[in-house]
């Protein structure tokens, strides 16, 4: 599999990642060698095989009564953040203009 | 014979020893502050030492003690946690520039329980950034060294908790396991470490790297400090929505040293090509030490085991990428300074605030979730999953236990690996099947060589811990294997 530059800028772009030009050029030399890599899992025939997305399928996620109960006070869930106004989370604009 | 430092000892002494007022748990406490000052200038195993707050919790235990009443079974211990695991008021660092500053406001789980248990916590552990590596070379803040030899890595991703424990930093550690990351660094550094079935422990308060793989493991001097140690930290969490219900065990009880009979099945795919000549070798030995116990020896196959290692490297990285997706500089960890735009700020946010190792996982994982790839790429992977999982199936209807190596090589060279991921990725070949199958597996120490610890892999099936660590503990006791520590020289 050959990963060009542009894949990366599309992939890097869609995980919200600012890549600098060296970083574009050399994530796609080892992408297109690890997916090279990957690639192995093609050997294998799974046609008809079910995927597994819960390791232990008879343990997956049982359902519990959905009881209020208390959790971070508003202080708690502020603490870290990196800038704050008025009590909420403060970010850039969001619409350019 | 010279006479055994408080440090020296495992837990299971520790705790006793603090029961019937022999030591306090102060004197343990000073006697550990006292072996970090000496040996963790050369170590660097921990990113935080928090002495403040665990001095005060020693001498809670020492004054319930004093004042009749009971404490647990950890009851003075001192533990080290690895830091991608929640601790109140104690920063977690996951070894990121990301979260360098962040404070949790609660305890995970598996803190909670241990804090209740009697444990002290001692420190924070270094590890690769997030958890993702197997050298701790992927730390934001500093290399942590193998005691055994300080030119190696310990192993990782866990490798700060390891190193702490094999030093006498620690008497004994949390690390998580996703692929590798409890079992590798325990083979690398000469002691135990246990991954538990996926869902035995809570993960609540583990930061998140991949979720259907993630468990959090202790990592002991010994294989009764494994039992003993998980018998605090198993059980189900509502906390948890994967956690498994089910009665809390006394996994101490399993531990007779009597494998007569025991069915031990040697995977073929795990021998004969990819490890050192000495690690085969030293496992070899160990698993004729294990038929002179009494047990059936018998080689058998998981025709799939070639196929693990990619399947992880795509459902890890996809995973993750989701997973990661938070740090977005907004409620918490690091922001770039003066972005004009909301996604301006995410995108250096995360391009300054990642290493490159976490990034080559989310571009990973980030290709293969994208559209047009899924199919190939995460669907194949899981596919390929189900049939790792069904090797397994078809092996404990025959045996109890299977018998590898846990990591291919010894600890190699700090820098050896470092340029290649690939070849890093490598180290975890035989490990990550069982987080695949989210099968227990469990390292224990198997011999030397050239001066450097090999480690021997258990694996059992789902919730079949108390036989793995019933095998493994009649190994350790004919082997003397608890005994081996580094001669970790100190100016």
């Amino acid at each position: 599999m050959n990963i060009s530059r542009a894949d990366v800028a599309h992939v890097a772009k869609l995980a919200r990642l600012a890549l600098t030009d060296g970083e574009t050029a050399r994530l796609a030399d080892e992408l297109s060698r690890i997916l090279a890599y990957i690639e192995k899992l093609n050997e294998v025939n799974t046609d008809d095989v079910p995927p597994t997305s819960h390791a232990l399928p008879g343990q997956c996620a049982p359902l519990r009564d959905d009881v209020p109960r208390p959790g971070l006070t508003q202080e708690q869930a502020l603490a870290n953040a990196p800038e704050r106004a008025d009590g909420s989370f403060r970010v850039p604009r969001v619409i350019e203009g | 014979m010279a006479p055994v430092e408080l440090w020296e000892l495992t837990a299971a002494e520790i705790a006793a020893r603090v029961h019937r007022r022999e030591v306090s748990a102060e004197e343990v406490w000073r006697a550990f502050e006292e072996r970090i000052v000496r040996v963790e200038p050369v170590v660097h195993a921990y990113i935080t030492l928090d002495s403040v707050s665990g001095l005060m919790q020693a001498r809670e235990i020492d004054r319930r003690i004093a004042a009749g009443e009971e404490v647990g079974p950890l009851a003075g211990v001192p533990v080290a946690v690895k830091d991608n695991i929640c601790t109140a008021d104690l920063r977690t660092t996951c070894a990121s520039k990301m979260l360098a500053d962040f404070v949790p406001p609660y305890d995970a789980t598996v803190v909670a329980r241990l804090k209740a248990a009697g444990a002290v916590i001692i420190g924070k552990a270094n590890l690769d950034e997030f958890a993702m590596g197997s050298s701790v070379e992927n730390s934001h803040f500093f290399q942590t060294y193998n005691p055994w030899d300080l030119t190696r890595v310990p192993g990782g991703s866990s490798g700060g908790s390891a190193a702490a424990v094999a030093a006498g930093e620690a008497a004994f550690a949390l690390g998580s396991d996703t692929g590798g990351s409890v079992r590798q660094p325990a083979a690398f550094c000469g002691i135990v470490g246990l991954k538990p079935t996926y869902g035995l422990v809570s993960r609540y308060g583990l930061v998140a790297f991949a979720s259907s793989l993630d468990q959090v493991g202790p990592m002991t001097r010994d294989v009764r400090d494994a039992a003993l140690t998980l018998e605090t930290l198993a059980g189900y969490d509502p906390l948890d929505s994967t956690s498994a219900p089910g009665a809390p065990r006394r996994y101490t009880a399993a531990l007779t040293g009597d494998i007569h009979g025991l069915r031990v099945g040697v995977p073929k795919e795990y021998f004969g090509s990819g490890s050192e000549p000495g690690v085969e070798r030293a496992v070899r030995g160990a698993i004729d030490r294990l038929a002179e116990l009494g047990a059936t020896i018998e080689e058998c196959s998981l025709p799939h085991t070639e196929y693990g290692l990619p399947a992880y490297y795509i459902i890890a990285p996809a995973e993750a990428s989701a997973n990661l997706a938070r740090y977005d500089g907004v409620r918490y960890g690091y922001r770039a300074e003066d972005a004009r735009t909301l996604a301006e700020m995410y995108c250096r946010t995360r391009a300054e605030g990642f290493g490159s190792e976490v990034k080559r996982r989310i571009m990973i994982g980030t290709y293969a979730l994208s559209a047009g790839y899924y199919d190939a790429y995460y669907l194949k992977a899981q596919k390929v999953r189900t049939l790792v999982r069904r090797d397994f199936d078809a092996a404990f209807a025959r045996f109890d236990v299977l018998v590898t190596p846990t990591s291919p090589t010894v600890a190699f060279k700090v820098g050896e690996r470092a340029a290649n991921p690939l070849a890093m990725y490598l180290s975890d070949v035989f490990a990550v099947s069982a987080n695949l199958a989210g099968l227990p597996a469990l390292s224990v120490p198997c011999g030397l060589v050239d001066g450097l610890p090999v480690g021997l892999q258990f694996i059992g099936p789902a919730f079949g811990e108390e036989v793995i660590l019933r095998a493994a503990h009649a190994y350790e006791q004919a082997s003397g294997g608890a005994q081996l520590r580094p001669s970790l020289e100190v100016r």
